[in-house]
């Protein structure tokens, strides 16, 4: 079994985000980038799955992303991935969802993978998309935020659970598959000072637009969205302090809830 | 760019650092923030030394990170630096642990070692399944370990401590212990083992000072050593002095985490506090002093790197480190002196992180050489005249 995980680079988030001065993006230069966090459980689950089982031959870890996202691979090598894919391009700046995941399935397709793992979502623009849509692409099935994964013995399917509203959702899935990785499923190790410098020996593939098979024709056909705008919420309005005897200020709570807030 | 003033790396020490020092820092620092930071203020309260982390540290390869044998990481000395600062940004006393493990046992045993004892030792000090102390300050003092009382005599192929040392980090815990005792033929190292017969420790309680790490006083009653067990290659002060200047090297670097973290916390702490109806922030007294923090952490901060640079090309000298160590450890006690008093009176409490680094940089800038030697040291290099 061949097992790829797919890795984003977010802004940590400790930083201080702010909107870049064109509006379209948040600002990620000078921005301490780490690896998605949902991303860290994918990049467990698949190291997990190579060490317990004999029939998982390799772990590839992919990015796509500028040339300093190649330190969030070097984490998903240094945990214990085999070998990288970057895929680093101008080109793929504007990428958005569907684009990048059409541009990563034309890349591994022909890998000869079996699983596809990442995390459900990204901390910083959340969209959540990029796993359903790779699987879209590959016409592989999908299961989105598992938090369970049982494998079968045969290699041959997996058993997810799926938090949903008020209950667990077990469903059953042939492989080849795209997993999504919810928290709670595995935390990923910290990556040990021996291994981090054994990562920089480790294989990394890196592509350009022109390396990838059938581009221009696979995002092309798509269109895909471009963010227009940004801005910071609102500041939300200080709050206000009702003075009185407290079977007063109670009333007057009531009825301005009632009256201005209308929430009861 | 818009220089770091809030990490702070004002002059961009980042950008000097090779890939693997960043990575080997970032690695380290996230350690610190989710597997230290939540729990030290405890510990430090209740005179605990967190002994649950020590395997979390071996799993990282923090014990010995800069030997390429053995199991090790092979790291630069600049990285080895990054990871003292990380830790002691955490505290002083896991720092110390990390220091005492990796510059005082490992160091000497893979410098002064016959095979047989690095192969038993290096291996199981780096997975830190055995743990190791440094003898050599004695109760009477540990400025001039010339005069150390504790003595080795041969007998019989064997040889018989006599004696006592002090201030020991990890004494009791450790399973092996780096002696230095005097000789008919001058000071030499020995490893003694937990256990052997005539050798005790004790806890060193009543510490108002890295109360997050184990203090120790040894003894040693006719305690008997075979041959084996001593270092071969050490011969002489110089020995464990080189060892010193291993310990003083990661301090140096240590020291700039801790006043990191004090700074940080003053500085969200002025933003935020309004006094005379405005935040400190607005405040002249409040700025020259926040400046002056952010200058003293920079100058230590690329005194530090170019320090690890020699090391690095093998040209370090010790008197440099001495002046390193001063001026750093120096600089972060006033850093956190102040960071406590700029803090009011929510500063006197260990939920803020400056008293804690206040009261434990107490110690370190008396360990290790005090500051006076260390002026001393610098002093001696200047004139060519012994003053101590």
């Amino acid at each position: 079994m061949k097992v790829l995980v797919v890795v984003r680079q977010v802004p940590d988030s400790t930083t201080t985000i702010k909107i870049r001065l064109d509006g379209c993006d948040i600002e990620r230069t000078g921005v301490k980038m780490v690896v998605n966090p949902f991303d860290e459980f994918a990049i467990e689950l698949a190291v997990q799955l190579r060490e317990k089982r004999a029939d998982v031959s390799a772990v590839t870890a992919l990015i796509v992303g500028p040339a300093a996202a190649a330190e969030a691979l070097r984490t998903a090598l240094a945990v214990g991935a085999d070998d990288g894919v970057h895929l680093q391009d101008p080109a793929f700046d504007g990428f958005d969802e569907l684009q990048l995941a059409a541009a990563i399935a034309a890349v591994v397709r022909d890998g000869g993978y079996d699983l596809i793992l990442l995390g459900k979502q990204e901390i910083d623009l959340d969209s959540g998309q990029l796993g359903p849509a790779l699987a879209e692409c590959l016409d592989w099935p999908h299961v989105g935020a598992t938090v369970k994964a049982e494998f079968a013995a045969d290699g041959r399917s997996v058993t997810a659970g799926r938090r949903i509203e008020g209950a667990e959702e077990v469903v059953e899935v042939r492989l080849p598959a795209v997993l999504t990785i919810d928290k709670g499923l595995c935390e990923m190790r910290y990556p040990s000072l021996p291994n981090l410098m054994r990562a920089k020996k480790k294989p990394v593939r890196t592509l350009g637009a022109a390396d990838v098979p059938g581009l221009a024709a696979a995002t092309g056909a798509l269109g895909g969205t471009r963010m227009q705008d940004l801005q910071p919420p609102p500041e939300r309005p200080p709050g206000k302090i009702i003075p009185g005897e407290p079977e007063q200020a109670a009333r007057e709570l009531v009825r301005l809830l009632r009256e201005e807030a209308k929430v009861i | 760019m818009t220089p770091d003033t809030r990490t702070p790396d004002f002059l961009e020490l980042d950008g000097l650092l090779t890939d693997d020092e960043r990575h080997v820092r970032d690695a380290v620092g996230r350690f610190v923030d989710e597997r230290v930071l939540p729990i030290i203020a405890d510990c430090f309260e209740h005179e605990r030394f967190p002994t649950e982390l020590v395997s979390e540290m071996a799993a990282l390869g923090l014990f010995g990170p800069t030997f390429k044998d053995y199991g090790c990481a092979g790291l630069s000395n600049i990285a080895y630096g990054l990871i003292m600062q990380e830790l002691e940004r955490g505290d002083s006393g896991l720092r110390s642990f990390a220091s005492v493990q990796s510059g005082l046992v490992m160091y000497p045993i893979h410098r002064y070692g016959s095979a047989e004892q690095k192969e038993r030792w290096l291996p199981a000090l780096a997975r830190a399944e055995k743990v190791g102390c440094f003898g050599l300050t004695e109760p009477d003092g540990g400025s001039d370990p010339g005069t150390m009382k504790t003595h080795a005599r041969k007998s019989a192929g064997d040889w018989v401590l006599n004696g006592a040392k002090m201030w020991i980090t990890n004494g009791t815990v450790a399973d092996v212990a780096v002696v230095w005792a005097r000789t008919d033929d001058g000071v030499r190292g020995f490893l003694v083992e937990k256990g052997t017969p005539g050798y005790t420790a004790r806890d060193i309680h009543h510490k108002f000072s890295l109360r997050a790490s184990v203090t120790s006083e040894l003894f040693f009653d006719d305690c008997r050593v075979p041959e084996r067990n001593r270092l071969p290659e050490a011969a002489g002060l110089s020995a464990p002095l080189s060892c010193l200047t291993q310990a003083r090297y990661g301090i140096a670097w240590g020291a700039i985490g801790a006043a990191q973290a004090c700074y940080r916390e003053a500085l969200t702490f002025a933003e935020q506090r309004t006094l005379f109806g405005q935040t400190l922030i607005h405040k002249q007294i409040i700025q020259q002093r926040l400046a002056d923090m952010l200058r003293r952490i920079t100058t230590a901060q690329l005194l530090a790197w170019q320090l690890g640079r020699l090391k690095d090309q093998d040209r370090m000298h010790h008197t440099q480190v001495s002046l390193a160590k001063w001026n750093n450890v120096r600089m972060a006690l006033d850093v956190a002196r102040e960071a406590r008093d700029l803090l009011g009176a929510g500063g006197i409490s260990v939920e803020q992180v400056p008293v804690r680094h206040m009261l434990n940089l107490e110690s370190v800038i008396t360990y290790e050489g005090t500051e006076t030697i260390h002026q001393l040291i610098v002093g001696r290099q200047i004139t060519g005249v012994e003053a101590f």
